[in-house]
């Protein structure tokens, strides 16, 4: 019997000390912690929240952010920043319906809106890894650039009338899955592998963590350095895809402010905004638990204004909890 | 009153069990220059930190004017009036001349906003009193680095600095600017301050200084008047050595001198720089001496294409070759330990692992070098901690949890990994200990048994002339000499780094 105690209570401590060590060495327990108890509350407070409808319409809404911050992600791991990646989401998004109300067939017009993002991308990569400007401003100015482009190819007005089958991009079901929800997951899985697996993703990890280091060691920085910038066009242009099928035309003021959702959550994640640690996974438990958020909020019935200064509180208390442990 | 406005005696400090300095004496007269000789690491640096309170003596008496004094405190040691310039400026880069001199204790007028005016004439004036020509409205960052310094200076005299400690002011200065700096040192003299330079110069020394003080191995070894003293008995005094460290064996120089030439470098490295030139031979340990500032690291860097060059021609092995970066360097065999491991060497967030298979990830990779191979790679590494002994329990722990010299360890393990031919190490056992040093010699005289071509930028002349077949001694950015074999003594290199002989 008092042995009975005695074990349970060091079984107990022994909780205690790997919850902390979870703690001090991983940023994103923060995150992981404040997610169940996030998914706790909500499904006290409300009973449809663990409903299969709306789970499903969680992962439908995070899907467009979750594949932004899959490029953000990269750059971020790198010690840059992607402030561009709304307008150019908006700008694929424009070039892609235009394309197809010219009467160019789905696929193709899929097609000019991501390349619309790679070439976006590409400039943004150019002019801070070659030229070697500030990943701030050059994206600053290009989200300013992107966003003018396409304002000015529709007049301000959304691109409507798009052919009814690019609809499945945004409704369909494949094999019962969402496919926003599906391409979310293939994009994650590529983009684990990528990071994990790949010679890019451990250099993608090494600029982030020193970068003359790096190039001393005998590597193209400057190649694997513009390459994120790339992917993050790329990545950018990809969730437009959704969202063009979702709102079924092109929409030049779409992705307005998601910069900053898909840097909370990398940051949310876990990610170093200086570079060299994070993990991709980390990202995807981010964007679901800002994707949580809203929707219990709105769940609750929380205004639209009171959900953003929630928002950012959980923002703060993340980093300062994140910073806190890396001082000790 | 004593004759001395500064008297040092029997300074002792200790790092850990490292004794840095051990019963060192200086004494400084009224209106003096008193330079202070010494190698790298001889205890300059340590005892100038002492005399300004960044460091406590562990043993030992400071008396200023005849009084003892205790320095607690940077903040004690300047209001006792002793000033210091280091080789870094503490100027603010976006301000201006009088606002950098009066920084921190600015001038006021009556309504308490600042009284730039004020501030701007006394800056003039103090600038004009020591003879020099700078407008206290420019912006630091416009000055070069002379009128910075000279700005440094008056700065530190408008503090009421009566011993000013001046660490090396000419290793960045061009001969014109030098002369400046001892006409601007002359009227601080006439002033009654005191000033201790520091520098490696021996024509500097004869110029400026009245007496100088030498230390080596943390040891005082005297003082001289410096009207009483030839060059080559301050280079005895410097470079005489006591304690001589083990190195391994070296082979006979006649044999190495017949090796192919693996690597035959030319090229400069700009405007206004001489080309120079360069040969390894394979199998061979190339020196490259020279004081710090001597441009070793830069010719180095711009060899492997980190810096920029002009005029560059290089060929390995008879082949001549583009090297426009690191990578193009990798790729012909050239690997570069570099001088600073935290800031260039590892990646401290990686791991061992990570790090150690850095540069050779691509060549290990699976599916045409994009498929990271963790089985090869840890095979890899596993082999290079067990050549070079690194001290860990796992090669996953991560690197900024490592020693220095562990640290080092790894660095240089990435390179072994690469199987470069041609290896440079720059200040391979800076900052390492005793046993980790020895280990790093081993190893170097290993690396070329095996016929990898190994060159080695030391400022520690007993590594130079200890582990070198030849040595290349760089002064101002040019190869001034080049000694081979038996000829290889820290005298003559030391002749040739400080100008006290010039070549030709």
């Amino acid at each position: 019997m008092v042995e009975e105690k005695t074990d349970s209570r060091t079984m107990i401590l022994q909780k205690r000390i790997t919850m902390t060590k979870l703690l001090k060495g991983h940023p994103e327990a923060f995150t992981i912690i404040a997610f169940v108890v996030l998914c706790v509350f909500m499904s006290i407070i409300s009973d449809s929240f663990f409903s299969v409808s709306n789970i499903n319409n969680i992962l439908r809404q995070v899907s467009v952010n979750a594949i932004i911050s899959v490029g953000m992600t990269m750059v971020i791991l790198t010690g840059g920043i992607d402030l561009s990646v709304g307008p150019v989401m908006a700008l694929s998004s424009t070039f892609m319906a235009g394309a197809m109300l010219k009467g160019i067939p789905i696929f193709p017009s899929v097609l000019i809106g991501l390349a619309t993002g790679l070439v976006f991308g590409l400039f943004n990569g150019l002019l801070i890894s070659y030229v070697k400007q500030p990943a701030f401003i050059v994206t600053l100015a290009m989200m300013e650039i992107a966003r003018g482009i396409a304002l000015l190819y529709t007049g301000g007005y959304p691109l409507s009338g798009l052919p009814a089958s690019f609809g499945f991009v945004g409704k369909g079901r494949i094999i019962g899955i969402q496919v926003p929800v599906l391409i979310m997951l293939v994009t994650y899985v590529v983009a684990f592998l990528v990071l994990n697996r790949f010679v890019f993703g451990r250099y993608v990890y090494a600029i982030g963590g020193n970068l003359e280091a790096t190039r001393l060691s005998g590597i193209q920085v400057k190649k694997y350095m513009m390459l994120v910038y790339v992917i993050s066009g790329f990545t950018a242009a990809l969730s437009s895809v959704i969202l063009t099928s979702r709102l079924m035309s092109g929409q030049p003021n779409a992705g307005s402010g998601f910069e900053l959702d898909a840097i909370a959550a990398v940051v949310l994640g876990g990610t170093d905004m200086s570079g060299g640690r994070g993990h991709i996974l980390g990202t995807l438990l981010g964007v679901l638990m800002l994707g949580v958020l809203n929707n219990g909020l709105n769940l609750m019935g929380v205004s639209p204004y009171m959900q953003r200064v929630v928002k950012g509180i959980i923002i703060l208390a993340a980093i300062y909890i994140s910073s806190n442990k890396e001082k000790k | 009153m004593s004759e001395y406005v500064l008297k040092l005696t029997g300074i002792s400090k200790f790092f850990g069990g490292v004794k840095a300095l051990q019963n060192v004496h200086l004494e400084v007269k009224k209106g003096e220059i008193h330079a202070l000789l010494g190698e790298n690491g001889a205890g300059k640096s340590t005892l100038m930190k002492i005399l300004s309170g960044v460091y406590q003596p562990d043993a030992g008496r400071i008396e200023i004017e005849g009084k003892t004094v205790q320095f607690s405190s940077p903040q004690a040691a300047k209001e006792a009036g002793i000033g210091i310039i280091f080789q870094e400026f503490s100027l603010v880069p976006y301000l201006t001349v009088a606002q950098n001199i009066f920084l921190g204790r600015e001038l006021k007028t009556k309504f308490g906003t600042l009284d730039n005016k004020q501030m701007r004439e006394v800056a003039q004036e103090r600038l004009k009193s020591f003879g020099v020509r700078i407008e206290p409205n420019t912006v630091v960052n416009k000055l070069s680095i002379a009128q910075q310094q000279f700005v440094e200076i008056t700065k530190a005299v408008t503090d009421k600095v009566t011993i000013l400690i001046l660490d090396e002011p000419t290793a960045t200065l061009t001969p014109n600017e030098v002369t400046q700096l001892f006409l601007l040192m002359r009227r601080l003299q006439k002033q009654g301050v005191s000033m201790i330079f520091i520098s490696h110069h021996m024509d500097d020394v004869f110029q400026i200084a009245d007496r100088v003080t030498c230390l080596r191995d943390g040891q005082y070894i005297g003082t001289k008047d410096v009207s009483e003293v030839s060059t080559d008995e301050l280079i005895q005094m410097m470079v005489g050595r006591t304690v001589d460290q083990e190195f391994p064996q070296k082979p006979d120089y006649s044999v190495i001198e017949k090796h192919p030439v693996c690597l035959d470098a030319t090229l400069s490295r700009g405007k206004g720089y001489v080309p120079q030139h360069l040969v390894l031979h394979e199998g061979e340990i190339l020196g490259l001496s020279g004081l710090v500032g001597a441009g070793r690291t830069e010719l180095i860097r711009a060899i492997i294409g980190a810096e920029k060059a002009v005029g560059k021609r290089i060929l390995v092995n008879g082949k001549e070759v583009r090297i426009n970066t690191p990578y193009d360097a990798l790729r012909c065999g050239i690997g570069y330990v570099p001088e600073d491991r935290k800031t260039q060497g590892v990646i401290l967030p990686f791991s061992i692992l990570d790090n150690v298979v850095l540069s050779m990830l691509r060549k290990t990779a699976m599916a045409h070098g994009v498929w990271v191979n963790r089985k090869g790679n840890k095979v890899v590494c596993e082999r290079q901690r067990k050549s070079l002994a690194i001290k860990t329990p796992s090669i996953t722990q991560k690197v900024e949890n490592l020693s220095g010299g562990n640290q080092q360890k790894v660095v240089i393990g990435k390179w072994l990994a690469t199987d470069c031919k041609i290896l440079i190490f720059d200040e391979p056992t800076r900052g390492i200990d005793v046993g980790a040093k020895a280990e790093i010699y081993e190893l170097l005289r290993d690396l070329v048994k095996k016929n990898v071509s190994v060159i080695l930028i030391s400022s520690e002349l007993p590594e130079i002339v200890g582990l070198s077949d030849r040595v290349l001694v760089m002064r101002g950015d040019r190869i001034v000499a080049e000694l081979a074999g038996n000829g290889i003594e820290s005298g003559e290199i030391m002749k040739y780094a400080t100008g006290g002989k010039r070549n030709g």
